[in-house]
C-alpha cells in the first residue's frame, strides 16, 4: 500500500535519509525502529508530503504522492504528532473533532462533540478533559489527545510518532492495545514509530530498522530476535557496545 | 586591493538581491492569499474571531493615541499660527492633517505593533511545534485557516478603526481648542465640519484598508516563514513589526502622491 523507493533526504549537509526502501501491505502494523535522530519522523512526513524527498519515490497504492488530489489524498490519513501538535486555540474537544467540524466530514458541533469525548475514552481521558484547553493538560495526557484526534475521523492509514512516550506502563499498555485494535478491527495500515520495545512487541506485525540514513533490517516481529543482525541486535538489547556508536 | 576596494560593494549588491527576493517572495504570499478568496471553504468562524481580535480589541490603542496627538497638534498648529496671525485655521488643520495623514498612519504603526506582532508570534509559534504541519494533515489549508481570514479582517477593520481615530483625533484637537485656545465650541465645530470634505476622510479610510492589509499579511508571512525554536519565533515577530511599520510609511507617501498630487 505504501512503498518508499530509495528516498533521499538532507537538511544543508545533515544527510537524513540516504536511500530508504521500505513497503507497507494494506492492513499491515509497521514499527520503525532506530537511534534518536536518525530521520524516522522525517520518513513519516515525507510519505504525508510535509517534507519534500530530494530524490526517490514515495507512493501510496500505486500512486506517486506528488500526484494524487491533495484533499483526497489527506483524507485518508490520521497523525499523531512527536510533539502532540495540539491547537492551542481550540479546547480539546474541538482538536479530536477537528476534521468533523469542518469540510467533507462536516457534521452537527452536538454530534462531533460526542465522537471526541467517545474518542478520549478509548486514549483513557474522561469526559472532563474535553472543555479544557491543551496548556492545561499534563504531557502525557496531551499525547493521548493527539492520538484521539488522529484516529477520530476513522481513517485508512494511521502513523503514530512515538505513541507511548511519557506515559506510564498502564497508559502505555492501553494505547498499545488500541492500535492494536485499530488495526486488526479497523482494518487499518499503521505505522509507528516507537523507542519502547514492550510497544514494538505489542503492535507490530512488522518491524523495520533506520539507521544511518536506510533500512538496515526489515523483517516480522516474530524473526526480530534471532535476526543475527549485529545492529538489530545492540538496539533492541539496548546495548551500548556495538556497531551502532552512542555519539550520534 | 580591488578586492578590498569592491567587496563593500559585493556585500551592498548581496543585500539588494537578498531584499528582492523577500519582496518577490512576500508579493507571491499576497498574492496567493488572494486567490484562497475566491476558493472555497471560506472559515466564517475564524475570520469574525480575528475581527474582534484585529479590530474591536484595538480601538482603545487608536483611540488613545489619536486622542493625544489631536491634542497636541491643535497647540501646535495654534502656536504656529500665531506667527502670523492665523490662529482661526485651527479647527480645519487639525481636522485635515488627522483624516488625510494622522489618522491612517497612527493607526496603522499602533495596529502594525499590536497586530503584526501577535499575528508573527502566533502563526511562528504553531509552525514550530507543527501545529501547522497538522492543519495540513486535517485537510485543512493554512492560507485559508489561518492567513485569509486574518488579513481579510484587518484590511476590513482598519478603515473602521481610521474613521473611529480620526473622530477621536479630532475630538483631541477640539477639548484643546475650547479648554486651552479661546475657541468658541460652536464655531470649533462648525469650522471643521465646513472645511473637511468627503474625499479627505474617504482617501484615509482607503489608506487604512492598504495598511490593514499590509500588517496582517506581513505577520502571516514572517510566521510561517519562522525558523526553529523560541528564537525563531522572536526574530519573525521582530521583523514583522519592522517591516510592516516601514512599508506603511512608504506606502503612504505613495498614496499621498497618487491622490493627492497636483
Ligand atoms: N525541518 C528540519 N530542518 C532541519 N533539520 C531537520 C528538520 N527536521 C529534522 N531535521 C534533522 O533531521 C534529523 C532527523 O530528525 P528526525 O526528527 O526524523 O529524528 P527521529 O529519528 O525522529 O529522532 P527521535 O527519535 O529523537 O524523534 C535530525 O538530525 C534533525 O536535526
Ligand atoms: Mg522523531
Amino acid at each position: 500500500m505504501i512503498t518508499l523507493t530509495d528516498v533521499h533526504k538532507a537538511f544543508g549537509s545533515n544527510k537524513v535519509l540516504q536511500g530508504v526502501n521500505l513497503h507497507i501491505a494494506r492492513g499491515e502494523s509497521m514499527v520503525i525502529i532506530g537511534g534518536s535522530g536518525t530521520g524516522k519522523s522525517v520518513a513519516l512526513k515525507s510519505v504525508l508530503g510535509l517534507i519534500k524527498p530530494d530524490s526517490g519515490k514515495i507512493e501510496v497504492d500505486g500512486q506517486d504522492i506528488d500526484r494524487a488530489e491533495r484533499d483526497a489524498f489527506l483524507a485518508r490519513f490520521g497523525m499523531l504528532f512527536q510533539g502532540g501538535a495540539l491547537f492551542d486555540s481550540l479546547p480539546v474537544w474541538q482538536n479530536v473533532a477537528f476534521r468533523l467540524m469542518r469540510g467533507s466530514l462536516k457534521r452537527p458541533n452536538s454530534e462531533a462533540r460526542e465522537i471526541a469525548i467517545e474518542k478520549l475514552r478509548r486514549v483513557g481521558l474522561k469526559p472532563e478533559v474535553a472543555d479544557l484547553f491543551p496548556s492545561e493538560l499534563s504531557g502525557g495526557m496531551q499525547k493521548r489527545v493527539g492520538l484521539a484526534r488522529a484516529i477520530a475521523a476513522e481513517p485508512e492509514i494511521i502513523f503514530f510518532d512515538e505513541p507511548t512516550t511519557g506515559l506510564d506502563p498502564i497508559m502505555a499498555g492501553v494505547i498499545n492495545e488500541l492500535i492494536r485494535e485499530i488495526v486488526v478491527e479497523m482494518g487499518a495500515t499503521a505505522m509507528t514509530i516507537t523507542h519502547d520495545m514492550t510497544s514494538v512487541r505489542a503492535i507490530a506485525d512488522k518491524v523495520a530498522m533506520l539507521h544511518d540514513g536506510v533500512i538496515k533490517w526489515t523483517g516480522p516481529v516474530a524473526d526480530m530476535d534471532d535476526s543475527g543482525d549485529p545492529y538489530l541486535d545492540q538496539f533492541i538489547h539496548g546495548r551500548a557496545e556495538g556497531p551502532i556508536e552512542a555519539v550520534r | 586591493m580591488i578586492n578590498t576596494l569592491t567587496s563593500p560593494l559585493a556585500a551592498l549588491g548581496r543585500q539588494i538581491l537578498g531584499m528582492l527576493a523577500i519582496v518577490g517572495k512576500i508579493a507571491m504570499f499576497a498574492f496567493d492569499t488572494l486567490t484562497h478568496l475566491i476558493r472555497p471553504p471560506f472559515y466564517w468562524r475564524e475570520f469574525g474571531i480575528q475581527l474582534i481580535h484585529i479590530g474591536w480589541l484595538s480601538l482603545p490603542v487608536v483611540g488613545l493615541t489619536t486622542l493625544f496627538t489631536g491634542g497636541a497638534l491643535a497647540l501646535q498648529i495654534y502656536a504656529g499660527g500665531a506667527r502670523f496671525n492665523a490662529e482661526s485655521v485651527v479647527p480645519s488643520i487639525v481636522a485635515i492633517g488627522m483624516v488625510r495623514e494622522l489618522g491612517p498612519v497612527l493607526a496603522g504603526l499602533m495596529v502594525a505593533a499590536r497586530v503584526a506582532s501577535s499575528i508573527a508570534a502566533e502563526i511562528g509559534t504553531m509552525k514550530v511545534t507543527e501545529q501547522i504541519d497538522a492543519l495540513v494533515t486535517l485537510s485543512t489549508h493554512p492560507m485559508k485557516y489561518l492567513t485569509l481570514p486574518r488579513v481579510l479582517a484587518a484590511t476590513l477593520a482598519m478603515p473602521i478603526l481610521v474613521a473611529v481615530g480620526d473622530a477621536i483625533g479630532i475630538m483631541g484637537g477640539y477639548f484643546v481648542g475650547i479648554s486651552r485656545l479661546d475657541f468658541n465650541s460652536a464655531a470649533y465645530l462648525k469650522n471643521t465640519v465646513d472645511f473637511l470634505e468627503l474625499w479627505d476622510v474617504s482617501s484615509g479610510m482607503i489608506k487604512g484598508a492598504a495598511f490593514g492589509f499590509i500588517v496582517a499579511t506581513m505577520g502571516c508571512f514572517y510566521g510561517m516563514n519562522s525558523g526553529r525554536g523560541a528564537q525563531g519565533v522572536g526574530s519573525a515577530t521582530k521583523t514583522a513589526v519592522v517591516a510592516a511599520s516601514i512599508l506603511i510609511l512608504a506606502t503612504n507617501y505613495l498614496l499621498t502622491e497618487l491622490f493627492f498630487s497636483a
